[in-house]
């Protein structure tokens, strides 16, 4: 491999022209990095102002919930930024969480004496394979991912429903081993927040420092300059909804866990929120630029901004609305700051040449 | 970079003109498809499905289609431009429990609030038109976020409460079937609304237009069309129509709830994509669209009439959208692997 291949795969993110990015590759990083440190900074102020309301919102009990509330989200955030980056998008997570969420009580219904590990890993290969759907999908239709995202949106949840048939799996069908994980914590920390922040580190260290994860930057950047300069795009892109379906199938097997209670609706309309916290973690939707560690920041974003509107004693139904402006909010920034980057790199090109 | 990870670019460029040789073809024929295949549905299920073919049944088949064929139209309008507006049953459900509120406590006549919500409505759709056009941000996400904040705000109007007592007459005259048939009067006022959308989009300039910047949106900025101004018109009338939508559901369900229409978005784009409309741009015809509003109307109630559990039936609706964009395909690359088989031998054989 080639000093210059390696380069090219390695360069951040969304700067169209070659000779540009090569000199704006600092500023776009500390870019990047702005983006998270303002998520942080938005995170510390609507923790500060809903602890000046409530002290019990920093208590131990308190931040525990949170933390508990936000890990499933952050797991399938993570998937869905592999998927966006690319430049496609996976409006399936949700059916496939419930679809996974409901086999898994069903494997205990079926054989009570299963070990939870062997759940764990039925659930992420179950997951799996209906990401090898969606990837198979695309790879036959060549449409869009949207479009055969959200035929299988449908087409898990119906066979969702087809199997549960009206039943629910209750947390007396489980072994308490498996509901103990779900609220377990370890150090004070929940158990399923640490699974999130290995699901976090490993995926940004994945995008971050292996050439087939610089590679998804490019594809999702113009891949038909990707599939030009040699990167199996097709093979890609496979991978990546299969990842995003496996984790989608982690968080089902978690989500089994920590609720017991089951019926064939789990996680329905979870995809828009998955979406929407990418997109606040500064994650392009027309893909080539974002990071996991944003996406994750994003997820821990919204499921703050629920809890703390219920203790700042604001009516609960302004949540969504919340959300949707911080997502406009979010598109109209990154928007701004990308027009700032390119006049600022326009101009240095120009000076140099 | 190496010379030879370059050298399998040709024949996939040669395979992508293949493709797009056969590409007219094989959507000009899925209008002819689609409405083949709804004939066949209405056929089938009146043959097998008991109490199918009966007045009751095709009246309410059609009122429940009534917001999907609705909002199908001028969101056939922007997916030809190659935007997409997802925020269209949060603004049914705004305008909705906006409906609500306002005969619950503004004493205004209800002709009135129906002209105020139509035009809350169109308002809805210029936010949307204005963050995609004036600030040039895909609408994609856009209206997924304007989908949270209209769904959100439809709660802040209403709370949780339903308002119900809407004046009888009101509610009774939207689910009526014309005299003599047992055909919605409801029917009517969707066809002339569909017929004025397919005027625009097939026989004006207007409509040349929208499938110039669907198919390239720089090109048909040089050829002097305005592609901003455009497409903020098209979501004003998004905005519009789901207005419309809103005023229906409420007066026929006799109930404006800040939930109503949830999740309904998807079913529209299944509908027009179903109708062979591109998710890229540039294609689909509104008959086709309005053959696969029935289409899906009619499967699922069949299956609904035949005991299948409703929440069960999204398998078709999921099924039927991803046939309709991975068969036409396959035919199109089995066409043009045959036609290449043909001219190679051609080539080959003296």
């Amino acid at each position: 491999m080639s000093r210059t291949d390696t380069s090219v795969a390695d360069r951040p993110t969304g700067v169209p022209s070659p000779a540009a990015s090569r000199s704006g590759r600092g500023l776009t990083e500390r870019l990047l990095a702005v983006r998270e440190l303002s998520l942080l900074l938005a995170l510390g102020a609507l923790i500060l102002v809903t602890t000046l309301y409530n002290d019990r919102f920093l208590g131990s009990q308190s931040i525990k919930d949170l933390l508990l509330g936000c890990a499933i989200l952050v797991i399938l955030a993570a998937g869905q930024t592999l998927v966006i980056v690319t430049r496609n998008v996976d409006l399936s997570v949700g059916s496939i969480l419930g679809l996974v969420a409901f086999a898994t009580g069903e494997l205990f219904l079926a054989a009570p004496g299963t070990p939870w590990p062997v759940a764990l890993v039925t659930g992420v290969v179950l997951g799996a394979v209906c990401g090898a759907v969606n990837g198979g999908l695309i790879a036959v239709a060549k449409v869009p991912a949207l479009v055969i995202t959200l035929g299988t949106l449908y087409a898990f949840r119906g066979v969702d429903y087809y199997w549960a048939a009206g039943q629910q799996i209750n947390a007396a069908d489980m072994p308490r081993s498996f509901l103990r994980l779900g609220n377990q914590t370890l150090f004070g920390v929940p158990v399923l927040f640490l699974v999130a922040l290995v699901v976090v580190a490993v995926a940004g260290f994945y995008l971050r420092s292996y050439r087939s994860g610089r590679e998804l930057y490019a594809i999702g950047s113009e891949p038909a300059a990707a599939r030009l300069s040699g990167i199996p795009v097709g093979r890609r892109v496979f991978a990546v909804f299969v990842a995003s379906g496996a984790l989608a199938g982690l968080a089902g097997v978690l989500y089994a866990a920590r609720f017991g209670t089951l019926d064939a609706a789990a996680g329905t309309g979870l995809e828009l929120q998955v979406v929407a916290a990418a997109v606040v973690g500064g994650v392009a939707i027309f893909g080539g630029s974002g990071s996991v560690y944003g996406a994750a920041l994003g997820a821990v974003l919204l499921t703050t901004i629920g809890s703390s509107l219920a203790v700042l004693r604001i009516d609960p139904f302004w949540q969504q609305a919340v959300v949707g402006a911080l997502i406009l909010a979010a598109i109209g920034l990154d928007r701004v700051l990308a027009i700032r980057t390119a006049a600022r790199l326009r101009g240095r090109s120009a000076h140099v040449a | 970079m190496s010379h030879d990870t370059l050298t399998p670019a040709p024949p996939v460029a040669g395979r992508q003109s293949g493709r797009l040789a056969g590409f007219g073809t094989a959507l000009g024929s899925w209008d002819a498809a689609i409405v083949a295949g709804l004939v066949a549905a209405v056929l089938v299920a009146s043959a097998a499905v008991p109490n199918f073919a009966t007045g009751r049944n095709a009246q309410f088949l059609l009122l429940d289609l009534v917001p999907l064929a609705l909002l199908a139209l001028p969101m056939t309008l922007i997916i030809v431009t190659g935007e997409i507006d997802l925020s269209v049953a949060s603004m049914v459900g705004l305008c909705s429990s906006l409906m609500g509120q306002l005969w619950l406590s503004s004493g205004l006549s209800l002709e009135l609030i129906c002209v105020l919500v139509v035009l809350l409505g169109a308002l809805l759709g210029a936010v949307n038109g204005v963050f995609v056009t004036g600030f040039g941000l895909p609408s994609l996400a856009v209206t997924i976020g304007t989908l949270a904040l209209y769904r959100g705000l439809s709660f802040v109007v209403l709370g949780d409460q339903a308002v119900a007592d809407f004046p009888a007459d009101w509610t009774a005259a939207v689910v009526r079937p014309i005299p003599g048939t047992s055909i919605p009067v409801m029917v009517v006022p969707v066809l002339l609304l569909a017929l004025v959308f397919g005027v625009v989009l097939h026989a004006t300039p207007a409509g040349r237009a929208l499938y110039a910047m669907g198919n390239n949106s720089e090109a048909a900025t040089f050829a002097g069309v305005s592609v901003a101004r455009t497409k903020f018109w098209l979501f004003v009338a998004s905005g519009a129509v789901c207005g419309l939508a809103g005023l229906f559901w409420t007066l026929r369900y006799a109930s404006a709830r800040g939930d109503n229409a949830t999740g309904l978005e998807l079913t529209v784009v299944t509908a027009v994509l179903l109708g062979g409309v591109s998710i890229f741009g540039g294609r689909g015809r509104l008959l086709g669209v309005v053959a696969g509003v029935l289409l899906l109307g009619v499967v699922r109630n069949a299956l609904q009439l035949a005991d299948v559990d409703a929440n069960a039936l999204t398998i078709v609706t999921g099924t039927l959208l991803i046939a309709s964009v991975v068969l036409p395909n396959a035919v199109r690359d089995i066409r043009a692997r045959l036609h290449r088989r043909r001219q190679h031998t051609r080539v080959t054989a003296p």
